[in-house]
């Protein structure tokens, strides 16, 4: 399948021996040539040695693993907030995530006996992501199933990166909130956790403390984290510094981010306006939950969001629209991971929908 | 001031350093030239001499009668040694014919010298061009005075002359604009009276700002009205198209020329061409090549003979390092990759480029992760991962309908494209397969 993909760049390509060794399994196996010497440093016959490609001869320095070792980078700030709150569990919650994540991708593409796509990043990423959306007093073995479902199911099932339609961590928060919705609702407070080896309170999240109580939380905890919640979603400021420094990587489309908050600030701002007692104000909702990390982090995701830039307007709206919703009126405080998974499912028809006009196609 | 251009495209970089500043230089006579019999878009020329054939320096050596064709000059003194297929820079093998020289000076075989050009009439002019075998020097090598003769039901209002030289490395156009400001604005002030158009401008991309400087002056101290116009630098600036809406706010409809606009576009290298054949009677010998690349050992632009080995305008430019990795002619977007250094500098080189590296394609192309870089450079607003997708797929009909005969071919998709897939190829792929089709449907 892949060989007759292929067939042109490859006959291309080959006209020279590749740089990258090959993979293990069915990818063409090169015959191991003894290490000649240059003999360009001989004798100069530019008939033999040059290298034939099709034009385009320039390219760009950004690759796939710099982009995704990049969102790595940015996401650090966030895990060493998760660490300073919630303590060694959360460390310890994340790493098992990245292992296992890591480690069922390698699996994986042993079975589908492909090219190793591990180095690129992107199963570190998505095992990254998916511990900092799980409440901090998670067991480590029911972390570590839903990593696994996350890359086997969400990811890998698809035809690996670049082919799946949802975004795998959140597929994976979702298959473990489906499987133990009581550990996946209790929440640590982060003071009484932090470093100490007790058994820790439990309290509740600030949009579950509205939700169900009617209690608002002060924006300065909010802000820097203060608060209940899953490991990555406590503190706005850390997770605000990361992804606008994604944005000025351009390895986020700013449109997406801008579009969902500022959807979830004029529909939560409406709601409020109507009835300021039963439903929380619009910058409560910016701050808390997981808003912050969704916007940045994973309605980002790449390979789940829409092409165009129009579609991505239309992919933030929509995921900021049915955030609220599930906020107020659904049965969860928080729904941050359905609005993304719900909109991802819609990408392809919005990349339908939004195909730019043609330079000179008349309207 | 923000300066005017067109949406979307990329910044591949400049490299232009290397022969910016280097002055014009006559390249010595080539003992042999290769002189390919069709240069141009169009129908192929028979050649007018054979093996022993005695030729001077601007006599036409091949021809046709068919309208959309362009005749081939000899472009030294010598014997016709051969007319046989030889290898040709823009692949596979062509009919050349190859001219030995004999003499250490040039025969001129001129063509009669219009001074007084301001009194002859458009048709005598645009048969003057046709005569000297003059074709588009950007590139696409499409018969000029065809161009210079729309349809009546096509008035044309405005003639922009393109400076923009965008491709990197090249420096040809820029220098000719510096070194030889008259002969471009006699050119372009012929190239207008053919066309009877009032409005005359001149993109140029703000990298040159020398020439742009120097050009302003030039017209103000001639009396004309041509206006410069500085574009932002960007790629694919100096693609008709893009030029077109980045100065006039125009946007060449789909399928269409830049005539359906009222536009005509010509490259510099045309102008100096066009002055030199009216008011010298010099037909299309020679031409600006930019010799350039980190892969040469004295990147210069030279004033070559069309027919001249690449091998020779190279070692005229101290021969390629010994780690040279890749030559091709024209730009490192749109050149194309070469493996014999003899095949000769035609019409439409603008630049010979030896580089170190082999900067792309010695990298895997992984899996498109969607990331949409492709769709926010297309200039022609296209999706080109789509387009490669149907095109790999063998989607034809497909692949038509989501307008993939309205590539460019400017590379910008695979320029950017962060998983390194071969957009541009694919989609080129597909354009030949969908035209093959097309004509099948049409017999």
């Amino acid at each position: 399948m892949k060989g007759s993909e292929k067939k042109l760049p490859e006959t291309m390509d080959n006209q020279h021996k590749p740089q990258t060794p090959p993979g293990p399994g069915r990818s063409t196996p090169v015959k191991k040539e003894k290490p000649k010497k240059d003999p360009r440093k001989k004798l100069f016959r530019p008939e033999r040695m040059l290298i034939l490609a099709s034009s385009p001869h320039l390219g760009t320095t950004d690759s796939v693993p710099k982009i995704m070792w990049t969102v790595i980078a940015a996401l650090a700030p966030t895990v060493v907030m998760a660490v300073y709150y919630f303590g060694w569990p959360a460390l310890r919650t994340i790493l098992a995530c990245v292992a296992a994540a890591v480690v069922t991708e390698l699996i994986m593409n042993y079975v589908k006996r492909e090219r190793l796509t591990v180095v690129d990043g992107s199963a570190v990423i998505t095992g990254l992501l998916l511990a900092l959306t799980l409440p901090p007093s998670l067991s480590l073995d029911r972390s570590i199933l839903g990593s696994i479902f996350a890359i086997a199911i969400g990811k890998q099932i698809f035809g690996g990166l670049g082919y799946n339609i949802f975004n795998p961590a959140l597929l994976g928060r979702a298959f473990l909130q489906a499987s133990f919705p009581v550990a996946m609702t209790t929440w640590t407070n982060p003071n009484t956790a932090r470093f100490a080896n007790i058994d820790a309170l439990s309290t509740a999240t600030p949009l579950g403390a509205f939700k169900f109580e009617k209690i608002t939380t002060d924006y300065t905890s909010l802000f820097f984290g203060n608060s209940g919640g899953s490991l990555g979603e406590t503190s706005a400021l850390v997770i605000l510094a990361g992804g606008i420094f994604l944005l000025l990587k351009k390895y986020a489309d700013w449109r997406i981010p801008a579009s969902f908050l500022g959807t979830v600030f004029i529909v939560g701002g409406i709601f409020w306006l109507i009835n300021p007692s039963q439903y929380p104000d619009p910058v409560f909702h910016l701050l808390s939950g997981g808003l912050m990390l969704g916007a940045f982090f994973m309605a980002t995701d790449m390979v789940t969001s829409p092409i165009t830039s129009a579609g991505c307007w239309i992919f933030g709206s929509g995921a900021g629209i049915l955030l609220v919703l599930i906020r107020l009126f659904g049965g969860l405080p928080e729904g941050v991971m359905y609005s993304i998974l719900l909109m991802n499912a819609v990408t392809p028809l919005i990349n339908r929908y939004t195909r730019p006009r043609v330079f000179g196609e008349l309207t | 001031m923000r300066l005017s251009t067109f949406k979307k495209g990329v910044h591949p970089g400049n490299y232009k350093h290397f022969t910016s500043l280097k002055v014009i230089e006559k390249l010595p006579l080539p003992n042999d030239v290769f002189i390919p019999l069709q240069q141009h878009i169009g129908a192929p020329n028979t050649a007018l001499v054979k093996k022993g054939d005695q030729v001077r320096t601007g006599q036409i050596i091949g021809s046709t009668s068919a309208r959309v064709s362009s005749p081939v000059h000899a472009t030294i003194t010598g014997i016709v040694k051969d007319v046989a297929p030889f290898r040709h820079p823009i692949g596979g093998k062509a009919q050349m014919i190859h001219i030995r020289r004999t003499g250490d000076e040039d025969e001129w075989d001129l063509l009669p010298a219009f001074t007084d050009w301001q009194a002859r009439s458009a048709e005598e002019l645009n048969l003057r061009i046709h005569e000297a075998g003059i074709v588009g020097l950007g590139g696409a090598a499409f018969p000029t005075h065809v161009k210079l003769a729309p349809p009546k039901d096509k008035p044309i209002d405005s003639f922009i002359l393109n400076g923009c030289e965008c491709e990197p490395y090249l420096t040809a156009d820029h220098r000719a604009m510096v070194e030889m400001t008259d002969k471009v604005l006699t050119g372009m002030s012929i190239i207008m009276k053919i066309l009877g158009v009032q409005q005359g401008y001149i993109g140029i991309e703000n990298n040159k700002l020398d020439a742009i400087d120097v050009m302003r002056d030039a017209i103000r101290r001639a009396g004309l009205d041509f206006i410069v116009v500085p574009l932002q630098t960007k790629y694919p600036q100096g693609a008709e198209k893009m030029l077109i809406q980045a100065i006039l706010r125009r946007q060449v409809p789909v399928g269409g020329l830049p005539m359906d606009v009222g536009t005509v576009v010509n490259n510099i290298g045309t102008a100096i061409a066009v002055a030199e054949a009216v008011t010298e009677g010099k037909p299309l010998v020679q031409r600006i090549v930019t010799v350039t690349g980190d892969g040469i050992r004295e990147p210069r632009n030279v004033l070559a003979r069309i027919g001249t080995p690449f091998k020779q305008a190279l070692e005229y430019c101290g021969g390629t390092n010994a780690d040279t990795a890749q030559v091709f002619m024209g730009g490192p977007m749109m050149g194309i990759a070469q493996f014999d250094l003899n095949v000769p500098i035609i019409k439409a080189t603008s630049g010979i480029i030896c580089t170190k590296q082999a900067i792309r394609n010695t990298v895997q192309s992984g899996p498109c992760i969607r990331c949409g870089s492709c769709v926010r450079v297309c200039p022609m607003f296209l999706l080109p991962t789509r387009l490669t997708r149907l095109s790999e797929k063998g989607y034809w009909d497909d692949a038509e309908k989501s307008g993939i005969l309205n590539c460019v071919e400017c590379g910008s998709c695979a320029f950017i494209c962060p998983s390194h897939i071969p957009l541009v190829q694919w989609i080129r792929v597909g354009k030949l397969r969908v035209n093959e089709r097309k004509r099948k449907k049409a017999a």
